[in-house]
């Protein structure tokens, strides 16, 4: 019964959601700010927000996530949330000891008229926030954007707050960490260490959400980005922003406050944005690419070339956020196949041109959209009217695939009933070789299963 | 060990059970501390979670996205027929809705969603925003309701005014709306609604066959597996059986008040309080002692087949501690007593929304040495588990992986459970995943408790 809610027949809805695929940005924000060496995500709202926030995060990573909340009452919604988040600060520099808190509003907050830069300086020169510890902030209501840019706009708020420009220039590169897995980020660091770069790479969930069996609960694990790599993203020599929706923002403000050129880049999932990152960041770091990564590189290509038959003219649906959904679609028209329905949650007219740009170049008929209105339930309609071969999308996406009977590749946040995303990269070339890997894993495992028994093959 | 302090401010919280030591009584019932990591929800979750597997009403989630996006689908509340309940349905509020107001959206997704789904009734819940920005959500039901015909209830549920607490009490205020409006013809007077099962696992389900074989008709089950059209005639039944004292006391009060409809706290899990829980209901027909037969007769059936089938695992398990932090105080009664059958005892005792009357009963129940919490946080939990060595965690979704971190066992005894815990083959399932999980090969791998293999 479940899965036969959705009707074939797709009518204008006013203003009504149905299955989103986006959700708010708090979450983003406290994504982000687990990325930063001791920090604390503190959450000025109700204590719900911040329950459901680390609930989510835990299933999607099966790691503790800890975060803090103003436990909003019903005073604090008529007085201000001024109070509470002073008690807070107090309590969390006390009792939990991190090294930074980053506080992000809510809804609720947001809508009372909290405004966070005030109190926190309040809590300065009240003297709340001891010697060499720190208290950031962004602005997230859940009324805007989505989990993407509350990420970006905490991003946005680390690059703002801690970069200082001593006027003399580091020999280092910055590198802005879109919203990508903790995995994804370690690859970053390997393929910068690999080219000879030195990097910045923030924020980092890496030995944060994917930390090992210790015997210990480490309330702040041993990654993140650190105070000080943070201050020193002021005097770097240039600045790349992996994701136009989630980084550049931080890249722009950076830019604004310590004059640090940027350059903006897709994620480098697959191949072509794999190869303009490995080019940007060899160019700009002054390196040639060492062999391994071009031997790295020649294997991807050898195996789309090897599997290229099974691959040519799927038709595949997706799903999910701007800045994977861009480099995934263009990787999936190099690998001669159809993202021929694509829906994000994720409002923005920037994201909508891009997508636009590289669909009307290569594949015209492909329907889009993001934003209102475009859920998961629309684009169960679209594959209800026009089947595919393949969904790629988070869990959420297990209803349709079972309900259309469509294989189905798990890609995105959240994924909730698997693992493997925290700890092996969709991004550079050996993420590219994972992903076409799972692509025709799933598509010649529905090909074995629906063989007649004469045409079922021993060799593909 | 290193020391870990207890939030100041929480020590009235925090109680350790020792002859001689202050005798101070636990304060509960109150918000968490501003700052603290608190594994509390908020009011909108307590409502939402009470109102969720009612599967043919439509639950329409009136806010922005997160919060519909975070309660789609998470309870595995099982049901047997519509799942209507299992869809995430949102209005989505955008900044110019906050400005100008919700109530036309809400109305036409009401419109739209009660057009295209046919429900049998639809629960609007009102979120933080919703409060603040003064959307008159009654006004928007009440005209949806007479437009569509079908009752149209809202539920007021903002995050902030209160505990999850008080969002079971908006919950069972707008079953409250329902219970009454069917006809209660042919029901018999033998006959019960169980209150505060949610079909976690299809919990209800087992519980519900126990109670017939004794010759009990169910009226309805608030709200596992539920149904509106049963929820209108809960009235009819003659007695109220409530688990999940937290959620559903409000509404067994509210029904003997209004329908004289006496009520019986109960617990399914484990063999002491599931055998008492059939011989409570039992005792409420003196007039029928065959209906006392049919509950002995139950009884002695499962326990014949369970009890030796459970002896593998208390051989394992005795003298194993565990420690137990879930939802509501009543649970944790149930699994000291279950623990205890399996040879381990309870080293931590805690509740996120026990009551006076709970702490009092946790406090006389549990073994010298015991420490006891109210809304615990986790640096409160990791500093008891290591302190008095326990080898078990029983708690929620956030719980489970500091548990794994430390290198004890765990046990989901929340939302997450796959298995029924609940009843006499609960009883099995509940010592077999004790068992795997404290007596897992892995922990041999591992470094446990702090300590370095």
């Amino acid at each position: 019964m479940l899965l036969r809610h959705t009707s074939k027949e797709v009518k204008e809805r006013e203003g009504l959601t149905i299955n989103p695929a986006k959700t708010c940005q708090p979450i983003g924000a406290m994504y982000a700010a687990l990325g930063i060496h001791g920090c604390l995500p503190h959450s000025h709202g109700s204590q719900g927000c911040c329950s459901y926030h680390r609930s989510t995060l835990t299933r999607h990573y099966k790691e503790p996530v800890m975060a803090a909340t103003s436990s909003f009452t019903e005073g604090a919604s008529v007085f201000g949330g001024q109070a509470n988040l002073l008690a807070a600060i107090d309590t969390i520099f006390s009792v939990y000891e991190p090294d930074i808190i980053a506080v992000h509003s809510t809804c609720l907050s947001e809508t009372i008229g909290d405004d966070l830069q005030q109190i926190t300086r309040k809590a300065n020169d009240d003297g709340k926030i001891p010697e060499g510890k720190r208290v950031i902030f962004a602005s997230t209501p859940s009324f805007i954007g989505s989990h993407v840019t509350g990420y970006a706009n905490m991003v946005t708020g680390i690059a703002q707050q801690f970069a200082v420009s001593t006027g003399v220039k580091k020999n280092q590169i910055n590198i802005i960490a879109g919203w990508m897995e903790p995995s994804d980020m370690r690859e970053i660091k390997r393929l910068a260490k690999e080219l000879g770069v030195n990097i910045v790479l923030f924020p980092d969930t890496s030995d944060v959400l994917d930390a090992p069996q210790t015997g210990k609960h480490e309330f702040y694990p041993k990654g993140g980005t650190t105070i000080p790599e943070l201050e020193s993203i002021g005097d770097s020599l240039h600045t790349l922003a992996l994701g136009s929706i989630s980084a550049e923002p931080a890249a722009i403000a950076l830019e604004k406050k310590c004059k640090v050129p940027f350059e903006t880049l897709e994620v480098p999932i697959g191949l072509t944005a794999t190869d303009r990152f490995i080019m940007s960041l060899s160019e700009i770091g002054g390196v040639t690419v060492p062999d391994e990564i071009t031997a790295d590189r020649g294997r991807l290509v050898d195996v789309i070339a090897d599997m290229e038959q099974y691959l040519y003219g799927k038709r595949v649906a997706l799903f999910g956020d701007p800045d994977q959904l861009v480099p995934l679609t263009e990787f999936l028209l190099d690998l001669n196949m159809k993202p021929v329905q694509i829906v994000s949650g994720t409002p923005g007219q920037r994201f909508e041109k891009t997508m636009r740009e590289i669909l009307d170049a290569r594949s015209p008929e492909t329907k889009f959209k993001n934003g209102i209105g475009a859920d998961m339930f629309l684009l169960h309609q679209w594959m209800k009217n026009e089947p595919v071969d393949l969904l790629i999308g988070n869990t959420y996406g297990k209803y349709m695939a079972r309900d259309e009977d469509v294989p189905f590749i798990r890609f995105g946040f959240p994924i909730l009933d698997r693992i493997g995303h925290s700890y092996f990269p969709n991004v550079g070339y050996s993420g590219g070789l994972r992903l076409v890997e799972k692509i025709l894993t799933a598509l010649l495992d529905r090909q074995d299963r629906d063989a007649l028994e004469e045409k079922f093959e021993l060799v593909m | 060990m290193e020391q870990i302090s207890i939030l100041e401010g929480r020590h009235k919280q925090v109680f350790e059970k020792k002859t001689g030591g202050e005798q101070v009584e636990i304060s509960c019932d109150t918000s968490s501390l501003s700052g603290s990591v608190s594994q509390r929800a908020c009011v909108f979750c307590g409502s939402r979670v009470v109102l969720y597997p009612v599967a043919d009403a439509l639950h329409l989630v009136h806010g922005p996205i997160g919060c519909a996006a975070y309660t789609w689908d998470i309870r595995g509340a099982v049901s047997s027929g519509p799942e209507l309940h299992r869809l995430s349905f949102s209005t989505d509020l955008q900044e110019m809705d906050v400005i100008y107001g919700g109530e036309k959206k809400l109305y036409h997704s009401l419109i739209e969603l009660i057009e295209q789904y046919k429900p049998k009734a639809a629960f609007i819940y009102s979120t933080c925003i919703v409060g603040l920005i003064g959307d008159d959500i009654e006004a928007v039901c009440r005209k949806v309701a007479k437009e569509t015909g079908i009752p149209v209830l809202p539920v007021h549920s903002e995050g902030f005014k209160g505990t999850k607490k008080d969002g079971y009490k908006a919950a069972c205020h707008a079953l409250m709306q329902l219970i009454g409006t069917g006809s209660t013809e042919d029901i018999s007077k033998y006959s019960i609604n169980i209150l505060g099962e949610f079909n976690l696992a299809g919990e209800a389900w087992i519980i519900r066959k126990y109670y017939e074989k004794m010759g009990i008709e169910v009226v309805s089950t608030l709200t596992g597996d539920g149904r509106i059209d049963a929820v209108r005639r809960a009235h009819g039944a003659s007695l109220n059986v409530v688990q999940c004292s937290g959620s559903m006391t409000w509404l067994a009060k509210e029904m003997e008040q209004k329908y004289g409809i006496p009520y019986i706290r109960v617990s399914y899990f484990g063999i002491e309080d599931m055998s008492k829980s059939l011989y409570d209901v039992a005792k409420h027909f003196p007039e029928r002692p065959d209906i006392m037969e049919a509950a002995k007769q139950v009884v002695s059936e499962e326990v014949k087949e369970l009890y030796p089938s459970l002896q593998k695992f208390k051989k394992a398990l005795t003298g194993k501690k565990a420690a137990i932090y879930v939802g509501g105080a009543f649970k944790t009664f149930s699994l000291i007593k279950a623990l205890r059958s399996i040879g381990m005892s309870v080293v931590l005792a805690g509740s996120q929304t026990g009551n006076k009357d709970d702490y009092a009963r946790l406090k006389e129940m549990c073994d010298e040495g015991t420490v006891i919490v109210d809304d615990s946080n986790p640096v409160e939990l990791s500093k008891f588990i290591l302190e008095k060595e326990a080898d078990l965690l029983i708690g929620g979704v956030k719980e489970r992986p500091i548990a794994f971190k430390l290198g004890i066992g765990f046990c989901d005894h929340n939302h997450e459970r796959k298995i029924p815990l609940a009843g006499f083959v609960g009883m099995y399932n509940f010592a077999l995943e004790v068992y795997q999980s404290v007596m897992s090969p892995v922990w041999q791998f591992a470094p446990r408790k702090g300590v370095k293999i």
